[in-house]
């Protein structure tokens, strides 16, 4: 008799635990689900005109607009265009061009790249993202490498 | 008006039996030895919390947490709104002055061993109200949506993104998205002047409560201090004088060195030189610093942050580690973590300024 008691006492002590438990997590998941963000559905850009030809000097570098990203446009003393993501690999500051060094600064934590993208001192755990760059009509356009 | 008073009195006393309470109060007596000094930091720290509750409701009325609007907003406090530029410069320095003060108010506590049984739990919440006051300075840091808040705030967050598996989570929850965005600012905003006050006032009540229950702590040791004075009123006047002493100083800091707003932040311009987070992050950060890339096949950064973290669950658990103080004895060892804890922070704070750059 005393046994079947406690036996059915804890049963229905499960029951309870088990539902307050089932009604909590009902109450939290939407609550979770809402505080993170849902996925940014605007698509990346396939390719973005960076700038117009004739409008950089050599030696100089710009922030263009990626989509909601910025770029960096860099026009070398040779006279090429190279094009980076320019989300610094080390914690997320935006670097820029140094016509004195001919390198890629950071300045939140005085990391450097080459003009390859290359990491090479400094935090920065790894190279820029290089982006394609090619002329249409006299724009300098911009795309991601697939 | 003796009378009145009394009536009242009376009135609460059949309701509410607050006759227990109040003799509670003035029967309660402050120890005074040498070190009674520091029994007045925890006010002070609370002085400049009232402070921030009551600037930060001002500053409410006209501030806007939008980036389109937020950094004109505060432009607006600062050049239109009469007194703008005083209340918004209390509300920096008075942030400035609670956290150095909370500061102070731990290390002495740790070292005068003030958390060993019965005030463990006093201890515990003050370190959670340590913490929290952390939040509400990083917080609040982003709001006026400046350059230098805009990239501190970058970088802080994406720290949290070398913690394995879930940092990611960590930085969208933060970010509100991937980016540091509007989102940031509307999520940032939302937790310094709704989320962190509920939970730090809940917390500080019950912090206070346990004080006055237990009392003032005397160190081991100096079981016998005969002298004290009453809590009421002697104790308490003290801390009003040590209070105008403190509101003076923040009013000349804060009329004499107006706090700067900067340069609009613009998520598409490089990050200019001297980006730094407020002085309290800065012993952590120059840590971060210290480690090398990797440590054989790992992160150096997600290393340092898991030794930060541990640290954090250390700091809290101090009073059940140190079992020395707890049996009343004295405990060398905790004295030498809270000395060089001391000098580590102040130390690197100081170097991050002049020497690190
Ligand atoms: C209930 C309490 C509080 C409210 C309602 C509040 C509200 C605000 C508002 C509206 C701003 C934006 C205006 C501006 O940037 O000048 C702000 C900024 C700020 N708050 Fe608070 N605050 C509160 C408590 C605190 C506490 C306890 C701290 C720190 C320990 C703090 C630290 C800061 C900081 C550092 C800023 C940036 C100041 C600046 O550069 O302008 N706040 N707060
Ligand atoms: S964020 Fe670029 S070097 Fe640290």
């Amino acid at each position: 008799m005393e046994e079947r008691n406690t036996s059915r006492k804890s049963f229905i002590n499960y029951l309870l635990g088990g539902g307050f438990t089932l009604v909590a997590a009902s109450f939290l998941y939407p609550i979770v689900r809402f505080v993170l963000p849902p996925k940014s559905t605007e698509a990346e850009p396939m390719a973005v005109s960076a700038g117009k030809v004739g409008e950089m000097h050599l030696n100089s570098g710009k922030i263009f607009k990626f989509g909601r990203k910025p770029g960096l446009l860099i026009y070398t003393e040779q006279g090429e265009y190279q094009a980076f993501m320019a989300t610094c690999t080390h914690l997320d500051c935006i670097v820029q061009f140094r016509n004195d060094s001919e390198s890629i600064w950071c300045a939140c934590h005085n990391g450097y790249y080459d003009l390859n993208g290359n990491n090479i001192s400094g935090p920065p755990p790894r190279p820029l993202e290089r982006l394609n760059v090619f002329i249409k009509d006299d724009d300098i356009m911009v795309s991601k490498i697939t | 008006m003796k009378t009145y008073t009394t009536n009242l009195i009376n009135w609460l006393d059949k309701r509410y039996n607050i006759k227990e309470i109040i003799g509670f109060i003035t029967e309660k007596k402050v120890p005074i030895y040498k070190h009674t000094i520091w029994y007045y930091m925890g006010g002070i720290t609370l002085l400049f919390f009232i402070i921030q509750v009551l600037t930060g409701i001002l500053l409410l009325l006209y501030y806007r947490p939008t980036p389109e609007e937020a950094f004109e907003s505060v432009q607006f406090i600062m050049t239109q709104v009469h007194y703008g530029w005083l209340i918004r410069s209390i509300h920096s320095w008075s942030a400035n002055l609670m956290i150095l003060f909370a500061f102070i108010h731990m290390f002495s506590v740790l070292l005068l061993k003030s958390y060993r049984p019965p005030r463990e739990l006093t201890w515990v919440t003050g370190v959670l109200l340590m913490y929290i006051s952390l939040a509400f300075g990083f917080t609040g840091y982003l709001l006026p949506w400046n350059e230098l808040s805009f990239f501190a705030t970058k970088v802080g967050t994406d720290i949290a993104g070398v913690i394995p598996f879930i940092g990611k989570f960590i930085i969208r929850f933060l970010r509100g998205g991937e980016d540091v965005t509007g989102a940031t600012l509307t999520r940032l905003f939302g937790f310094h002047v709704a989320v962190l006050p509920g939970v730090i006032i809940v917390i500080l009540v019950i912090h206070l409560l346990m004080v006055q229950r237990q009392g003032m702590s005397k160190p081991i040791g100096l079981k016998e201090v005969k002298k004290g004075m009453l809590f009421f009123p002697d104790f308490f006047l003290r801390d009003l004088l040590g209070w105008l002493f403190a509101v003076g100083i923040l009013a000349a800091l804060a009329a004499i060195f107006p706090w700067e707003l900067g340069q609009k932040a613009d998520p598409f311009s490089s990050a200019p030189e001297g980006i730094a987070p407020e002085w309290y992050f800065l012993f952590m950060f120059q840590t971060l610093k210290f480690f090398p890339a990797r440590i054989l096949i790992l992160d150096g950064e997600v290393i340092a942050v898991f030794i930060f973290a541990a640290l954090g669950i250390f700091w809290i658990l101090i009073p059940f580690l140190d079992t020395k103080a707890r049996r009343e004895q004295k405990s060398p060892i905790f004295t030498t973590i809270g000395i060089f804890a001391i000098l580590y922070v102040g130390i690197i704070t100081i170097l991050s300024y002049f020497v690190f750059k």
